[in-house]
C-alpha cells in the first residue's frame, strides 16, 4: 500500500519535473531546431515542430559569410587567456590569505569582492581613452587583461574557499622537510587543490566568454569574440531566423557541452562555498 | 605556525593581485571624478575647462534620470524576486525523488550558460516578434491578438529574459542547499502532525535562508549592470532606459564625456548603497 503511493507519486513527480525543465530549456531546443529548418519554414504560420526537411545550409551559409572562426578564435583566446592569468595571479594571493592570515584577511577579500560592484559604465571612458593611449582598443591583450581584472576577485575569493579546506600542517611538513616556499605552493598545494582549481577555471571561463559589456564596448573587427559576432545579427536587415539560430548555436555549443560535463563542480564552485 | 619570515612572504605573494586590484579600481575612478568635473565633448572642441558641479546638476534634473533608477530597480528587484521564488519552488521539485533526475537538472540549467547577447536576441527574433514569433503564434491559435512584446511590456519582456538567464543559478544553489536539509527533522514534524506549509515555513524555508542571501548577493552584482539585453533588444527605448544604459548613451551615443562621467559617479554611489546593505548581510551570514 504505501508503496504503491510513493511509487504514486514519484509519477507525479518526474512528470512535473520533466515538464518544467523542458519548458525551461525550450528556447535553446527551439533555437537548435530553427537552425536546420529553411528560411521559409523558419517562419511558416503555424510553425513546424520537427517534420521539416533537415538543412545544413544555415551553417554552411553563417561559416562562408562571417568568419565565424576567427570570432570562435577570439573568444576562446579571451576567456583561456584571462582566466589562466587571473589563476596565476590568485593563487599565491588565495595561498598567504589561507594559510598565513592576518586580522586584515577578511577585510582584504570583502575590498576585492566590493571592486566587482564597481559599475563597469562609470569607468567605460577612462579605460576607452587609456586603451586608446596604449594602442589596446581592439586588441586580444587588452580584452584579456580587463577580464582577468573584472574576474580576478571571484578567483581569488574561490581559490581562498577550497585552499581553506586544505590541513595547514600538511604545508608545514613540507616546509620541515626543507621545501622551499615556491616549491610548497607549486608541488604541495597546487596539487592537492586541483579539483578546487578546476572548478574555479570552469567558472570563470563560462563568466568571460559570456561577459558581454567590456567585449562589445572595446571591440571592433579585429578582436571581436562571439558575444560580438551575434550581436551583428541585431541589425533587421541581416535577420532571418534560421541564420541567426544557426549562428546562436555554434556560438553557444562550446559552452553548453563544456557546461553540461562540469556541472558538479560547476556547483561548488559558483556557490564560493557558501552553501554545502 | 606563521613566523616572521612567512608573514612577509605572504605580503609579497598577495601584492601582485592586491596592486593590480587597486590600480584597477582607483585609475579609472579618479579619471571620472576629473572629468566629471569638466565641460569634455571629445568630438566637438575636446576639453573645455572646469565648469564645477554643472554636469551633476545637469544629470540629475535632466527628465531621463529618475524613470532611469526607477527602471534598474524594477528589473533587480523583479529578476530577484521571480528568481528567488521560482528557485525555491524548483529546487523542492527537483529534491524530490524521481526519474531521469540528471537530465532534468541538466535541461534546467542550460539557460545559464547562453550568452546574453544569445538569448536577448532569440528571444526578441523567435519569441517575442509580433509577426512570426512564437508567442504570436500562440496568442492567435487562442484567438488573442499578438502581443508586441518588446514595445507594448517592454519592462517586463526583459525582467522575463532576464529571468530566465538567471533561474538556473538560483535553482542550482537552493537545490544544494536543500539537499543538506536534515531529513529526521521533516520526518518528525511530520509524526507531529504538522501540515505541509508549516513544515516549509518553518523548517524549509529558514534552512535555505544562507542561500537565499548568496543567491540575492550575487544576482545584484550581476543584475545592476546588464546591458546586452537591453543593448540588442530596445536600445533603451520604451521605458527600458537602465542607469547603465543611459550613461552609456551619454559617454559613447553622444559623447559628452563630462555629462556621462557625472552619471558614472551617481552610478557609482548607487552601486555603494547596495553594496554596504549586501556586505552587512553576507558578512553576518558567512560567519555563522
Amino acid at each position: 500500500m504505501a508503496r504503491s503511493v510513493t511509487q504514486k507519486r514519484k509519477i507525479i513527480n518526474t512528470a512535473a519535473a520533466w515538464s518544467v525543465g523542458l519548458l525551461i530549456f525550450f528556447p535553446i531546443l527551439w533555437t537548435i531546431l530553427t537552425s536546420f529548418k529553411t528560411e521559409a519554414q523558419a517562419i511558416s504560420d503555424p510553425p513546424v515542430f520537427l517534420a521539416f526537411d533537415w538543412t545544413l545550409e544555415n551553417y554552411t551559409v553563417v561559416l562562408e559569410r562571417s568568419d565565424y572562426m576567427r570570432f570562435l578564435w577570439n573568444s576562446i583566446i579571451i576567456a583561456g587567456g584571462s582566466t589562466l592569468l587571473g589563476i596565476i595571479i590568485a593563487i599565491p594571493a588565495a595561498w598567504s590569505m589561507a594559510f598565513v592570515p592576518s586580522k586584515r584577511t577578511k577585510d582584504i577579500l570583502l575590498w576585492m569582492l566590493s571592486t566587482k560592484m564597481l559599475p563597469a559604465v562609470g569607468v567605460l571612458y577612462p579605460i576607452y581613452l587609456i586603451f586608446i593611449k596604449m594602442g589596446l582598443l581592439d586588441s586580444k591583450i587588452g580584452l584579456v587583461v580587463v577580464l582577468m581584472l573584472i574576474n580576478l576577485p571571484i578567483i581569488v575569493w574561490m581559490l581562498y574557499t577550497y585552499f581553506k579546506e586544505i590541513p595547514g600542517e600538511i604545508l608545514e611538513a613540507a616546509r620541515m622537510d626543507g621545501a622551499s616556499l615556491r616549491e610548497e605552493v607549486l608541488y604541495v598545494l597546487t596539487p592537492m587543490a586541483i579539483p578546487g582549481i578546476a572548478s574555479t577555471v570552469l567558472l570563470n571561463v563560462i563568466l568571460a566568454w559570456n561577459e558581454a559589456f567590456w567585449t562589445l564596448n572595446l571591440t571592433a573587427a579585429k578582436a571581436a569574440p562571439l558575444t560580438a559576432f551575434i550581436a551583428s545579427y541585431s541589425s533587421p536587415e541581416g535577420l532571418f531566423y534560421a541564420k541567426l539560430s544557426a549562428a546562436s548555436t555554434m556560438a553557444i555549443a562550446p559552452i553548453l557541452i563544456l557546461g553540461w560535463f562540469s556541472q558538479k563542480q560547476l556547483v561548488s564552485g559558483l556557490t564560493f562555498g557558501a552553501v554545502k | 605556525m606563521a613566523t616572521q619570515h612567512s608573514r612577509s612572504a605572504a605580503r609579497l605573494m598577495m601584492a601582485p593581485a592586491v596592486i593590480l586590484l587597486l590600480g584597477w579600481m582607483l585609475v579609472p575612478l579618479i579619471m571620472t571624478l576629473l572629468f566629471s568635473f569638466k565641460k569634455y565633448l571629445p568630438l566637438r572642441g575636446g576639453d573645455l575647462g572646469w565648469v564645477g558641479f554643472d554636469n551633476y546638476i545637469r544629470f540629475v534634473t535632466s527628465s531621463a534620470f529618475w524613470p532611469s533608477v526607477l527602471t534598474t530597480l524594477t528589473i533587480v528587484g523583479g529578476v530577484l524576486v521571480i528568481t528567488v521564488v521560482l528557485g525555491v519552488f524548483l529546487a523542492i521539485l527537483l529534491n524530490q525523488p524521481m526519474w531521469g533526475q540528471g537530465i532534468v537538472r541538466i535541461l534546467v540549467i542550460a539557460p545559464f550558460f547562453v550568452m546574453p547577447t544569445v538569448s536577448a536576441l532569440v528571444w526578441k527574433n523567435m519569441f517575442m516578434d509580433p509577426v512570426n514569433g512564437l508567442f504570436a503564434h500562440l496568442w492567435k491559435f487562442f484567438g488573442a491578438e499578438p502581443v508586441a512584446w518588446l514595445s507594448e511590456a517592454s519592462l517586463s519582456s526583459i525582467v522575463m529574459i532576464v529571468s530566465w538567464q538567471w533561474l538556473p543559478f538560483a535553482t542550482l544553489i537552493l537545490l544544494t542547499a536543500i539537499q543538506s536539509l536534515d531529513s529526521e527533522q521533516l520526518e518528525a514534524s511530520e509524526m507531529d502532525g504538522a501540515p505541509k506549509l508549516a513544515q516549509f515555513g518553518y523548517i524549509t524555508l529558514p534552512h535555505l535562508g544562507r542561500a537565499i542571501t548568496v543567491v540575492v548577493l550575487i544576482q545584484t552584482i550581476f543584475l545592476l549592470s546588464i546591458f546586452a539585453e537591453i543593448f540588442v533588444t530596445t536600445q533603451g527605448s520604451f521605458g527600458t532606459r537602465t542607469l547603465t544604459y543611459l550613461i552609456y548613451q551619454r559617454v559613447l551615443e553622444s559623447q559628452n564625456v563630462g555629462l556621462g562621467s557625472a552619471g558614472g559617479v551617481y552610478a557609482i554611489i548607487l552601486a555603494n548603497i547596495v553594496a554596504i546593505f549586501l556586505m552587512r548581510m553576507v558578512g553576518k551570514n558567512l560567519d555563522a
